[in-house]
């Protein structure tokens, strides 16, 4: 069979994926497959840099020139909508099908929907540029916004909403913003700076209803306040995208569920990026799914690999960061597996928190601070996370002991 | 003809590190390899200009601290995503104690 590999979702991970298809040296056929217009591009900008310039631009992961350049056909605004496996062969919105020899889904995530009555079009979600062209075109002085729930898409764009000069309310159910995955210490450097910036930041408030008249959305809290704004946006998590798979019989557990391979329970399939759960070596084989821009880009580029007969585990440590007004987050590996932190103040009030298991293990590190302040201390405990290494927690917390000295160690 | 300016002292910079220089309102980054030859390069990450100086020097590879884009800063090539463009390098002497580049 000549059908080559038929990368479906031409995002982060399917982007990635069919370049390094050929910066490996694989000759034959390479389609890229996805259902948006656009060439594939990176989406953290969406909240970021792309929601308070004047004009947003797509930040392109691979022109027009490279894909040709490479010899990758990329099918745009097109939907795979099911696989034949035993004939392999991918079918099309568009009435046709594909061939493959290996098969890559890379089909990501989309918002999780507010399950209740009365959203209408001004209640809006932000994954795609299209999303992101939507939601800038209503953010400018004087406008309201209201953001629903205190995660890091829905706060990175109360900052750039407030620095177009919008007025943000933030409503997070939960007793703290970013409850998920960031220390309390953290959060509380985060929430304090929205509301310097003249966020309103309301925590532990259950929506109890809205009402969206096509102009104007009431929310009403649960302790019966309401809050009135030109937009809602909804932030309050992902689901990853798996009907094609589980539709094709491939197993599902939280994302379509791959081995360390990144391998589906069919050998001629992979996923990759935000749609799978795989089982994470650093902790043993707990089985997670990430939604991070790195995993995303690490595992599609492992998938074409091991699409081209490698069978490499995939090893990396997470690695998410977020960037809110000057301040960056930065979060190597899952903090939850941690029992105890130890905390190494930085420069210009950056700090760094340690999360260390009961044996004095290394599992993450969370830091925040201005600029890049924490970005090499957490790139090093990086690295000592992979080498499961279990630092004296003295020399985590003294600024004057270099990290790099303990990785040598 | 392009001239050397004075970049920083020798020992300013530690083994397997880099260091910020600024001139004639262009950034430069300044290493020092492992086995202590020095190097330099445009000062900002072709990704999303943002400092190589904040980054990990790691033998031959200046990571980028914004999202890990990583390039040979002895040739100024990009080697990892999501860097794609390479950087531009400047040659380096030492001379009596002190670092110079041709910058121009
Ligand atoms: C606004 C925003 C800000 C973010 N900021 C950060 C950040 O600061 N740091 C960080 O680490 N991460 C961030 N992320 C997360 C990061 O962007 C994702 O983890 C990453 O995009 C995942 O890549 P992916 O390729 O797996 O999925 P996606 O990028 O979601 O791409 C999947 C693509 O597949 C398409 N598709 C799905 N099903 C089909 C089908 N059947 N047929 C054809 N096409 C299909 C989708 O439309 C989509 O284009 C952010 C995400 C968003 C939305
Ligand atoms: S800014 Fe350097 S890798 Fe993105």
């Amino acid at each position: 069979m000549t059908g080559g590999m038929v990368i479906i979702g031409a995002g982060e991970c399917g982007g990635r994926a069919t370049l390094t298809l050929r910066d490996l040296g694989f000759e034959g056929q390479v389609t890229l497959v996805g259902d948006e217009p656009h060439l594939p591009y990176e989406r953290p900008p969406l909240s970021k840099e792309a929601m308070t310039s004047a004009a947003p631009v797509i930040k392109a992961i691979a022109s027009d020139e490279l894909l040709a350049e490479c010899s990758i056909r990329h099918i745009h605004s097109v939907r795979a909508v099911a696989i034949d496996r035993a004939a392999h062969v991918v079918r099309l919105s568009d009435g046709s099908s594909l061939s493959y020899d290996k098969l890559l889904l890379a089909t990501g995530s989309v918002p999780r929907k507010l399950p209740m009555p009365g959203l209408g079009g001004r209640c809006v979600y932000l994954r795609t540029f299209n999303d992101a062209l939507a939601i800038r075109a209503h953010l400018s002085a004087g406008n309201r916004v209201a953001i629903i729930g205190g995660g890091f898409i829905g706060l990175e764009l109360a900052a750039s909403a407030r620095k177009l000069g919008a007025t943000v309310t933030v409503l997070e159910a939960q007793p703290r913003i970013l409850m998920r995955g960031v220390p309390s210490e953290i959060a509380e450097i985060i929430h304090k700076s929205h509301e310097a910036e003249g966020v309103k930041v309301l925590t532990g408030q259950g929506i109890t209803a809205i009402a969206d008249d096509g102009a104007e959305v009431r929310i009403t809290l649960a302790d019966g306040r309401e809050i009135v704004a030109d937009l809602a946006v909804i932030g309050i998590g992902a689901v990853p995208v798996t009907a094609l798979a589980a539709e094709a019989g491939l197993a599902i557990d939280n994302g379509i569920a791959v081995d360390g391979t990144l391998r589906t329970d069919d050998p001629d399939i992979f996923a990759a990026g935000d749609c799978c759960s795989f089982p994470l070596a650093v902790y043993g084989g707990r089985r997670v799914r990430l939604e991070a821009w790195r995993n995303a880009q690490e595992q599609g580029a492992l998938a074409a690999k091991n699409m081209l007969g490698a069978n490499e585990a995939h090893a990396a440590v997470p690695w998410f960061w977020s960037d809110q007004y000057g301040l960056t987050l930065q979060i190597a590996g899952l903090s939850d597996e941690g029992k105890s932190t130890v905390r190494r103040d930085l420069d210009d009030g950056a700090f760094i928190l340690f999360h260390l298991t009961e044996d004095g293990r290394l599992v993450a590190a969370s830091g925040i601070g201005p600029g890049n302040a924490v970005a090499r201390d957490i790139r090093l405990a990086e690295m000592l996370i992979a080498k499961r290494a279990s630092p004296a927690p003295e020399a985590l917390g003294s600024q004057t002991v270099k990290l790099k000295s303990l990785l040598a160690a | 003809m392009s001239d050397w300016v004075e970049a920083c002292a020798a020992g300013d910079i530690d083994e397997e590190d880099v260091m910020r220089f600024d001139h004639a309102g262009r950034t430069y980054a300044v290493y020092r390899s492992p086995d202590d030859e020095y190097f330099a390069t445009d000062g900002l990450c072709s990704h999303e200009k943002v400092h190589l100086a904040d980054g990990l020097v790691m033998d031959d590879i200046i990571e980028c601290p914004k999202h890990n884009g990583r390039f040979n800063y002895k040739t100024g090539d990009a080697r990892g995503a999501p860097v794609c463009v390479n950087l531009k390098t400047y040659p380096v002497k030492v001379d009596g104690g002190k670092v110079l580049i041709q910058v121009g």
